[in-house]
C-alpha cells in the first residue's frame, strides 16, 4: 500500500532522531509552586527543531506553528502537528536507575511529513497541508498508530521501532560489490543482526475523498473498529480499515445553502459509549446522538443549549456563543464546551443549562469591537479536562492559559513563554488588571499581546504533565515530584 | 542440493533470496510467493534453522508481503520436512498472527488452524496448545483476537486422544471465558464470532453449561458491535441443540436480540433469518419468528426494514407447507402491503427484488387477487430502481398468472425507464428488453415497444448505442430472420442516410451484430448494397468502419458477392488517402485470403498510437 504522502525513509528517519537527540536543549526542572498545581517545567523547543533539521532559515515561519497538540492513552507520547503538515511525537524518557530525575521529560521520538499542500482541479482549490487534528488509537501491538488530518483527508499513520536488520547477500558481497555469479556455490539466507533503534513513520490508510467542507474534527470510537470525521456541515463515520466507503451519520446542510444558519464546529465520541457521540455548533448549542435509535442521527437525542440573557444580547452575542471546543470528560458523564469567553461544563442529564459556567478572559468583553476587526474573535481555542476530570485547562491571549479546579472553584492564569518561565523557575500566576489601579507584577488589558494566543493544549491521561501549543514553541510542565 | 559444483541451478535461487529484503515490494512478494522452491534449494533442514527463523522475525514488512507469507506457510509442512516437524512453523505463524493488519492475522490464523490438523496429538499438545495460550493471554488484543479463531481446531484433536480430556477441555473453556469478558471490544468481537465455531466441537453438555452462559453475556455486551455478532453464535448453536432445550436455552436471547435498542443488532437478526428459520424449526418458527418478522417488516429503522424485506421470499418459502398460506395471507402479507408505499427507496426496491416471487408459493388466485395490485403499484413507483427490480423478475410471474395481465402498466414503465434521464437506468431495461419481448409476444413488441428499440439506436450515450445493438441481435434471435426483414432492417438501413456520421456508424454496428442472425439473403441483398454504399463516405470513421463491417460480414456472404462486389471496395479502401481506413481495408483484405497480398504491406507498421490519435481527432470534429 504506497501512500500520497512520501513514507519517512527510515534512513532519513534515523539521521533526524539522532541529531535531534544530541542537539537539543534538555533542560531539567527545578520545582515550583503555582497557585494549586504544582508544575515542573521543562521546554522543548519545536522552532529549533523544525529550523535545524527541516527547514534552512532560522526564523519561525507560518508553517511552524503547532496546530494540534495530544497526548496518547497512556500518556507516554506526546504528538504535535502543525501549519507546516508536519508531525512529532515524543516520547517520555524511561525511568532510569542512574537519572531518576529525567523521568517525566519528552523527547523526540518520530518526525514525519504527515500531508502535503494539495491543488484540487476539479474545484480549483487549495488544500492546504495543516494538521488540523491528531487522534492516538488505542495500543494494538508493540507499534503506535496515530489519525492525522487535514481540510480534506485523514490519515492513519503507524510509528514502529526496529532494532534489526538482515545481513548477507548472494549475488553481493558485504560492501556492496556484485559477485560473480559463476562463484556462487552455495546459498546464503540473510541473518538478522542488531542494530541502533530505529523509529519509521508508515502511512497505513488514506480515507479521502469523503468532505465537501473542511474537516474540524475527527474522534475514535470506543470500539476500536471505526472513527468519525466532522467538517462544517457534515459527520461520516469510518471504519478502520475501509478507506474507500463512509457512512455519512449527520448532515445538516439546508437543500438551499442561503438557508445556512449554523455549522458544526466539532464533535466526540463518548469515552465508553460506542453509539454515543456529541456534536456542537455555531449556536452555541450541542447535539448527542444515539446511533442505536437509526443509521442517521439527523435528529439528536438530547440538545444541550443555554438559554439567553436578554439583558446581554449584543451584535456580538452570535459570534462569541459559538462553541469552539467540545470535550467530554473521561468519566463520559459530563461535557466541556468553549466558546469565546467561557468554558461550560454540562451534566449529560441536565440538557436546559451547564452545571458550571468559567470565565477565561472575561475582561475582553469590552473590547469585542476591536477583536472583530482584527478577527480574533473568531479564534478557536480548544479546552481539555485533567485525568480525574477535576480541573479544566483551556487557553488565552498573550500566552496565557488557564485553569479551574472545579471543587475549590479556584483558576490561576498561567504563562508559557521563555522570558517569563526559564526552565528551573518558578511559574508563577499572571493576573490580568482591569480597569483602576495596576498593581506590580499586573498586566493590563491593553498591553495583551493578541498576535500571541494558547489555542491547544494537552493534558496527560492519568498525571499533571501539561502541554501548551504557543505558536511555534511546544512548553510541557510537571506537577512538582517530591 | 545447496553446495553442488558450478551449479547454474543456484542462481535463480540466490535471486529469489536476495529479492526477499529488495526495496521494491513487488520484488519481495514475488521471491514470498515462490518461497516454496526457496525452501526446496535449501532443504528441509536449513529450512527449519535458517529460512523460518529469518521470516519469524519478517514482521515489518508490507501487508500484502506478510499476507503472502501467511498463506505460503499454511502449505509449508513438506517442506520443513513433514509433520514431524511442522511445529517449526509455529513461531513465524505466531508473529503473524500479532500484526495489526486484520487479513493477515486472519489468513495466520487460516494457516495456523490448517497446519493444527497435521500435528500428531503430542506435538498439539507439546507445541500448538502452549501457543494458544501464549496468544489466548498476550499483552495486545490482536493476539488475542487471534486466539479466539484457534480454540475450536486444536482442542477436540487434543482431548480425544489424550488421557487429559477433561482437564484440556476444561482449560479452554476457562480461555475462552477470559477472552469473552476481555477488556477490549475487539476480543469480545473476536469470541462472538468465533463461539458458534467453537460450540461446535464441544459435546452437548458442555455446549448447554458452558457456552450457554458465554452466549448470553455476549448478547447482552454493553457495545452493539458485540452483540450483533452474538445473533450469529446464535444461529449456530441454535443448529446444534435438541428441539426441547432450545426454548429455555436460546430463545430468549434471540427474542432479545429481535427487539435490541440498537438497529444494528434488529438488522443482524433480520439479516441471519432464513439461517434462523432453518435452525430452530417449524414450530418455534410459527409461534415466535412470525411475529419477530413481522416486526422487523415494520422496524422503525429503514436498513432493518431493507434487510427484512430481502428476506421476504426466503422466509415464506421455507415456511412449514401446512400453514405457509394462512401465515402469509394472515401475517405477511398485510406488513409487505405497507412496505410497498415505503417512505424510503432502499426498502421499496429490496421488497420489489423478491415480492414476485411470492406469486409461485401463493398461486394464481392470490397472486391476482392480492399481489397484482402491489406489482401494479411498484412499477409506477417514482424510484427507477424499484421499478427496475419488478420488470427484471417478471419471470416468476409469468408462469403464474401470464404477463398480460400486467401489460396495462407494464408499458408507461417501461417507457418510462426507457427515456430514464440516468443512462445506467436505460442501459438497465434495455438488458431487459429480450427478456420482456419473449413474454410478452411479437404482436405486443410490434406495437408497443420496438419504437423504443430503434429510439435507442440513436442515443446520445455510446454505451445504449452499444447495448441497442446487442439487444436487435438478441430480439432477431427470438423473433427469426422475417420479423427482422420486416420491421427492423429497413430502419437501421435508413439510418445510413442520416446527417450524423454516428448514426451512420451505429447501422455499420448493428449491420455486424445482425449479419449472422439474418443469414445470407438478407445480408447479401440488403444489407451489402448499403454498406458498399457507405464506402465512399467523407468521414474517414465510416469509412474505415466499413472495412471492419466487411470483414465482419465476409462469412456470412456467398464467395460470388465477395469477389464481385466487396473486393473492389476494399481494394479502393486499401489506397485510401486516411492511413487508419487503409490499415482496416488491408485487414479486411488479408483476413478474409481475398488474394495474396505482397509482403511490402505487411513491412509497413502502423503505430497503436496514431491510431488512437485518429479516432480522437475524428470523434470530436462532427
Amino acid at each position: 500500500t504506497s501512500a500520497a504522502a512520501p513514507p519517512v525513509t527510515s534512513q532519513t528517519c534515523q539521521t533526524l532522531h539522532d541529531s535531534l537527540f544530541q542537539s537539543m536543549d534538555l533542560d531539567r526542572g527545578t520545582w515550583i509552586d503555582s497557585a494549586f498545581l504544582s508544575l515542573r517545567f521543562s521546554e522543548l523547543d519545536t522552532r529549533k527543531i523544525n529550523n535545524s533539521f527541516l527547514r534552512d532559515h532560522s526564523y519561525a515561519t507560518e508553517a511552524d506553528i503547532i496546530s494540534t497538540v495530544e497526548f496518547n492513552s497512556t500518556g507516554e507520547l506526546l504528538a504535535t502537528g502543525d501549519k507546516g503538515g508536519r508531525v512529532v511525537v515524543f516520547q517520555r524518557e524511561q525511568e532510569s536507575k542512574n537519572q531518576p530525575h529525567r523521568r517525566g521529560e519528552y523527547n523526540v521520538y518520530s518526525t514525519f511529513q504527515s500531508h502535503e499542500p494539495e491543488f484540487d482541479y476539479l474545484k480549483s482549490l487549495e488544500i492546504e497541508e495543516k494538521i488540523n487534528k491528531i487522534r492516538w488509537l488505542p495500543q494494538q501491538n508493540a507499534a503506535y498508530f496515530l489519525l492525522s488530518t487535514n481540510d480534506k483527508t485523514v490519515k492513519l499513520w503507524k510509528i514502529s521501532e526496529r532494532d534489526k536488520r538482515p545481513e548477507g547477500y548472494n549475488l553481493k558481497d558485504e560492501e556492496g560489490r556484485i559477485r560473480d555469479p559463476t562463484t556462487i556455490t552455495s546459498l546464503r539466507v540473510p541473518v538478522l543482526r542488531p542494530m541502533d533503534l530505529m523509529v519509521e513513520a508508515t502511512p497505513r490508510r488514506i480515507f479521502s475523498n469523503a468532505h465537501t467542507y473542511h474537516i474540524n474534527s475527527i474522534s475514535v470510537n470506543s470500539d476500536y473498529e471505526t472513527y468519525m470525521s466532522t467538517d462544517d456541515l457534515r459527520i461520516n463515520l469510518w471504519n478502520l480499515e475501509i478507506t474507500n466507503r463512509s457512512f455519512n451519520i449527520v448532515d445538516i446542510k439546508p437543500a438551499n445553502m442561503e438557508e445556512l444558519t449554523e455549522v458544526i464546529t466539532a464533535a466526540e465520541f463518548h469515552p465508553n459509549q460506542c453509539n454515543t457521540f456529541v456534536y456542537s455548533s455555531s449556536k452555541g448549542s450541542i447535539r448527542l446522538c444515539d446511533m442505536r435509535t437509526s443509521a442517521l442521527c439527523d435528529n439528536h437525542s438530547k440538545l444541550f443549549e443555554e438559554p439567553e440573557d436578554p439583558s446581554n444580547r449584543s451584535f456580538f452575542s452570535e459570534i462569541i456563543s459559538s462553541i469552539s471546543d467540545v470535550k467530554f470528560s473521561h468519566s463520559g458523564r459530563y461535557l466541556m464546551t468553549r466558546d469565546y469567553l467561557t468554558v461550560k461544563v454540562w451534566d449529560i442529564n441536565m440538557e436546559s443549562r451547564p452545571l458550571e459556567t468559567y470565565q477565561v478572559h472575561d475582561y475582553l468583553r469590552s473590547k469585542l469591537c476591536s477583536l472583530y476587526e482584527n478577527d480574533f474573535i473568531f479564534d478557536k481555542f480548544e479546552c481539555v479536562w485533567n485525568g480525574t476530570d477535576s480541573v479544566l485547562m483551556t487557553g488565552s491571549y498573550n500566552n496565557f492559559f488557564r485553569m479551574f479546579d472545579r471543587n475549590t472553584k479556584r483558576d490561576v492564569t498561567l504563562e508559557a513563554s521563555r522570558e517569563n518561565s526559564k526552565p528551573r523557575a518558578i511559574l508563577k500566576p499572571r493576573k490580568v488588571c482591569v480597569g483602576g489601579k495596576r498593581r506590580k507584577d499586573e498586566i493590563s488589558v491593553d498591553s495583551l499581546d493578541f498576535s500571541k494566543k494558547i489555542l491547544h493544549t494537552a493534558w496527560h491521561p492519568n498525571e499533571n504533565i501539561i502541554a501548551v501549543a504557543a505558536t511555534n514553541n511546544l512548553y510541557i510542565f510537571q506537577d512538582k515530584v517530591n | 542440493m545447496a553446495g553442488a559444483e558450478g551449479d547454474d541451478s543456484l542462481y535463480p535461487i540466490a535471486v529469489l533470496i536476495d529479492e526477499l529484503r529488495n526495496e521494491d515490494v513487488q520484488l519481495r512478494l514475488n521471491s514470498i510467493k515462490k518461497l516454496s522452491t526457496i525452501a526446496l534449494a535449501l532443504g528441509v533442514e536449513r529450512t527449519r534453522t535458517e529460512l523460518l527463523p529469518f521470516l519469524t522475525d519478517t514482521i515489518y514488512d508490507e501487508d500484502e508481503v506478510l499476507l503472502a507469507l501467511a498463506e505460503q506457510l499454511g502449505s509449508f509442512t513438506v517442506l520443513v520436512g513433514g509433520p514431524e516437524f511442522v511445529h517449526c512453523l509455529l513461531p513465524p505463524l505466531e508473529s503473524l498472527a500479532t500484526v495489526e493488519e486484520t487479513v493477515v492475522r486472519d489468513k495466520a490464523v487460516e494457516s495456523l488452524r490448517k497446519i493444527s490438523q497435521e500435528h500428531s496429538p503430542v506435538d498439539l499438545e507439546v507445541h500448538f496448545v502452549p501457543l494458544v495460550k501464549r496468544l489466548a493471554s498476550g499483552d495486545w488484543f490482536t493476539s488475542r483476537t487471534s486466539a479466539c479463531g484457534l480454540f475450536g481446531v486444536c482442542y477436540p484433536r487434543v482431548s480425544i486422544m489424550t488421557h487429559t480430556f477433561e482437564s484440556t477441555l476444561i482449560t479452554a473453556v476457562m480461555h475462552f471465558r477470559t477472552l469473552c469478558s476481555d477488556d477490549t471490544p475487539m476480543v469480545r468481537r473476536a469470541a462472538s464470532s468465533k463461539l458458534g465455531e467453537f460450540a461446535k466441537v464441544l459435546e452437548l453438555d458442555y455446549v448447554k453449561s458452558d457456552i450457554i452462559p458465554l452466549f448470553t453475556a455476549l448478547a447482552s455486551d454493553e457495545q452493539d458491535s458485540v452483540r450483533l455478532l452474538a445473533v450469529e453464535a446464535g444461529v449456530s448453536i441454535a443448529a446444534l441443540l435438541p428441539q426441547e432445550d432450545l426454548e429455555d436455552l436460546v430463545m430468549p436471547t434471540l427474542r432479545q436480540a429481535a427487539e435490541d435498542k440498537s438497529w444494528r443488532v434488529r438488522y443482524m437478526v433480520a439479516d441471519k433469518f432464513s439461517e434462523l428459520q432453518k435452525a430452530v424449526g417449524p414450530e418455534i418458527t410459527k409461534n415466535d419468528l412470525v411475529p419477530a418478522f413481522q416486526n422487523l417488516l415494520k422496524d422503525c429503522e429503514a436498513e432493518v426494514r431493507t434487510a427484512a424485506a430481502n428476506k421476504v421470499k426466503v422466509f415464506c418459502e421455507s415456511l412449514p407447507e401446512d400453514s405457509r398460506e394462512t401465515i402469509i395471507m394472515t401475517h405477511i402479507l398485510p406488513c409487505v402491503k405497507e412496505l410497498v408505499s415505503d417512505t424510503n427507496q432502499h426498502v421499496k426496491s429490496a421488497l420489489a427484488s423478491v415480492i414476485m416471487g411470492l406469486s409461485t408459493i401463493l398461486g394464481k388466485d392470490n397472486t391476482v387477487e392480492h399481489l397484482l395490485p402491489l406489482f401494479l403499484v411498484q412499477l409506477k413507483d417514482e424510484y427507477p430502481e424499484v421499478r427496475l427490480n419488478i420488470i427484471s423478475n417478471l419471470d416468476c410471474v409469468n408462469e403464474v398468472i401470464g404477463i398480460r395481465q400486467l401489460s396495462q402498466s407494464l408499458l408507461p414503465a417501461i417507457v418510462e425507464l426507457a427515456e430514464d434521464a440516468k443512462w445506467r437506468v436505460r442501459l438497465a431495461i434495455i438488458e431487459y428488453m429480450p427478456l420482456l419481448a419473449g413474454q410478452l409476444g411479437v404482436e405486443f413488441f410490434d406495437e408497443k415497444l420496438n419504437s423504443l428499440c430503434m429510439a435507442w439506436l440513436i442515443d446520445h450515450v455510446y454505451a445504449i448505442r452499444e447495448a441497442a445493438t446487442c439487444n436487435l441481435m438478441k430480439l432477431v434471435e427470438k423473433f427469426g430472420a422475417e420479423w427482422a426483414q420486416n420491421t427492423i432492417v429497413p430502419k437501421v438501413l435508413g439510418m445510413a442516410n442520416d446527417s450524423n456520421y454516428l448514426h451512420r456508424m451505429t447501422t455499420l454496428f448493428c449491420i455486424n451484430a445482425l449479419s449472422e442472425v439474418c443469414g445470407q439473403e438478407i445480408t447479401t441483398k440488403h444489407m451489402l448494397p448499403v454498406v458498399l454504399k457507405m464506402s465512399t463516405d467523407q468521414v474517414a470513421n465510416v469509412r474505415f468502419n466499413v472495412a471492419r463491417c466487411l470483414q465482419k460480414i465476409g462469412p456470412v456472404l456467398d464467395s460470388s458477392a465477395l469477389q464481385a462486389e466487396v473486393k473492389p471496395v476494399l481494394e479502393k479502401l486499401a489506397t485510401d488517402q486516411d492511413m487508419d481506413v487503409k490499415y482496416f481495408a488491408l485487414e479486411a483484405i488479408s483476413g478474409m485470403y481475398l488474394f495474396n497480398l505482397p509482403t511490402y504491406i505487411f513491412s509497413e507498421t502502423f503505430s497503436f498510437s496514431s491510431i488512437l490519435f485518429f479516432f480522437f481527432s475524428f470523434s470530436l470534429s462532427p
